[in-house]
């Protein structure tokens, strides 16, 4: 039985969470300086950049110059949060931070936004859902992908005080606020948020709340779905997803990312090599989007609370086949 | 440290074979490029850049120097080396398994004296402008160093970093340029012409002056003039005229040295025109 309702009451950007963060940091650490190409708005970087223009750094449309210079103001000391849509923070500027940041092992923190399908309205050529893939190659690369206001806020604190690359993705619409705003953000620990028997679904992102909505219909049928949080893609959390699988026998994963390379993909090589278990992958299959509203997107490429529901039940019957297999093989 | 021209066109002739043997070691590498910049790493590193022999990332209140161009690291090694940021004997090392001196410098391997992975082509004008902007919040008024190819202007990432050191007055930064005209398919004027660099930076808003790199005293009045302006809001650019392979006469024939090692005939041909001045490593 689940030991906590969860429910929200207001809806927030997790954009606003970061920006409310980098504003703290502002004052709290004054090693933090931050970078932005001509989305200040956009990223929620505004207040920043109006507290301490000295420390912001408008870059305009150049994202590649940005990486490299926050690359070279960690010489000194500095901690530089570049802020650009996730798009621009990854592909189109891979080699920039494969090279000047993570291969030099700088403490750049690379902080996108408008990250997924719920984008939206601009379509596809913003809409990045490759972003994880690319980011959890690149090694000691930290990659993390939070599921609301407080969570987005929080970790963006947290990675002020680590020491090395991260990749922080998170996203532009209002999206329900219901994690425990005072809970610290431990990077690379698995959060517990529901506990299940039957089956555990692994999300990130926004599409926690989605696994939650799935969860608490899953109960009105009877089955007991267990809801995991993996908040942080790289370090991932083995033990946590270890654990929860061998209680339950089979595992959902869910993600406003493509099936390849990402959440799923990094769990999948977690569980093939150590405990072989029915996986269903919730996610984007190996398409583009396209332009509409974020509720219309994620039910058209198969990531809404519904497709998470059709997953877990899959993922219970590959389960049972599963067992009556290995008996009639014992 | 201070030398007089003497002296540093001793430690020069030094630099020059330890990049031929240590390519020729190797069985590959860049001779060329690094051959053409000695004066240049020479001059800074023995002469004019105030710098910790004790080598520390941060660099506070050490002239910083950063080599985009890194697949001419065989003149940097032998110049980091020589001047005590690590063993000499450890060049023979270069391009080799297990070394700290990767084909293309790197922090990876934590070799001394070297602050960001280059070789990649176009990013490290973006990192020198963002190591000085650093030291501007730092209040450190050294000067930050960063040395680029003139093929290398073919990348796009240059020219974002061109325009956004003017708007911020990045004027604690001198970049140089290695104008030997060279690339690897051939000379950039028939491979991708550069047109005239001078005129594109100072459209840019950039102080640019031109000036023979192969000379030792040539190059260091140009420096200095150069470091008169400090804090004029301008950065500075000092287009250096230098031949691929100087100092080696079969080698100083275009872009045909550029990513070829010699063999141990040439490598024995190459040094006699060398004089041996600190030790072969």
């Amino acid at each position: 039985m689940p030991e906590l309702q969860y429910s929200f009451t207001e809806k927030k950007d997790t954009r606003s969470g970061f920006g409310d963060a980098l504003l703290t940091l502002g004052q709290t650490n004054p090693e933090v300086v931050a970078l932005c190409a001509d989305l200040t708005g956009s990223l929620k970087m505004t207040g920043f950049a109006q507290a301490y223009p000295d420390r912001f750094f408008q870059v305009g449309i150049a994202e590649a110059n940005m990486m490299g210079i926050a690359a070279g103001m960690t010489i000194g000391g500095k901690i530089p949060f570049t802020g650009t849509f996730a798009n621009f923070s990854t592909g189109r500027v891979y080699d920039q931070i494969r090279q000047s940041i993570a291969y030099s092992h700088k403490n750049v923190k690379i902080c996108a936004s408008h990250a997924g399908l719920t984008l939206g309205e601009d379509g596809a050529t913003h809409q990045i859902l490759e972003d994880i893939g690319m980011m959890r190659m690149l090694p000691h690369m930290v990659v993390i992908n939070p599921c609301d206001y407080h969570q987005t806020k929080n970790a963006t604190l947290a990675i002020a005080d680590y020491e090395g690359p991260v990749y922080l993705r998170f996203g532009r619409p209002k999206m329900p606020v219901f994690t425990d705003p005072d809970q610290p953000f431990e990077i690379g620990k698995a959060i517990t948020f529901i506990s299940g028997t039957d089956v555990s679904i692994l999300a990130t992102g926004h599409l926690l709340w989605y696994a939650i909505e799935a969860q608490a219909e899953l109960a009105d049928q009877g089955i007991s779905a267990e809801v995991i949080n993996l908040h942080t893609i790289k370090p991932l959390d083995q033990a946590a997803i270890l654990a929860s699988a061998q209680k339950t026998g089979c595992v959902v994963t869910a993600e406003e990312h493509q099936i390849f390379g990402g959440l799923g993909s990094a769990v999948t090589e977690v569980l093939g090599q150590h405990l072989p278990l029915p996986v269903e992958m919730v996610g984007v299959r190996d398409r583009f989007g396209e332009s509409g509203t974020p509720d219309e997107l994620l039910k058209k490429y198969g990531c809404s609370t519904q497709d998470i529901i059709q997953a877990c039940q899959k993922a219970i019957e590959r389960k049972k086949a599963f067992h009556q297999t290995n008996s009639t093989l014992v | 440290m201070q030398n007089n021209n003497q002296q540093l066109a001793n430690i020069a002739s030094q630099v020059r074979r330890d990049i031929v043997r240590m390519v020729h070691q190797a069985g590959n590498g860049h001779p060329g490029g690094a051959l053409g910049c000695t004066e240049l790493l020479v001059l800074l590193y023995f002469d004019m850049m105030q710098h910790q022999k004790e080598f520390t990332m941060n660099g506070d209140n050490e002239d910083l120097f950063f080599l985009s161009n890194g697949h001419i690291s065989a003149v940097w090694y032998s110049v980091l080396a020589r001047c005590g940021y690590f063993p000499v004997k450890e060049l023979a090392t270069h391009r080799k398994i297990n070394s700290r001196l990767q084909g293309h410098p790197t922090t990876h391997e934590k070799l001394p004296g070297v602050r960001i992975a280059s070789g990649s082509l176009g990013q490290g004008l973006s990192v020198a402008i963002g190591a000085a902007l650093t030291k501007k919040l730092n209040a450190d008024n050294r000067w930050v160093y960063v040395l680029m190819g003139d093929g290398e202007q073919q990348e796009g990432q240059i020219w974002e970093a061109a325009t956004f050191a003017t708007h911020h007055q990045v004027d604690n930064l001198i970049a140089f340029i290695d104008l030997n005209q060279q690339q690897i398919d051939g000379g950039t004027e028939q491979v991708m012409a550069n047109r005239d660099l001078k005129a594109k930076y100072e459209a840019f808003g950039w102080e640019v002056a031109i000036c023979d790199g192969n000379n030792l005293e040539a190059l260091k009045a140009t420096i200095q003039q150069t470091q008169q302006d400090q804090g004029n809001g301008k950065p500075k650019m000092i287009l250096m005229q230098t031949v691929m392979g100087q100092g080696v006469d079969f080698m100083m024939t275009g872009h045909h040295w550029h990513g070829k090692a010699p063999n141990a005939k040439q490598t024995e041909e190459a040094l006699a025109q060398l004089k041996e001045t600190l030790g072969d490593f």
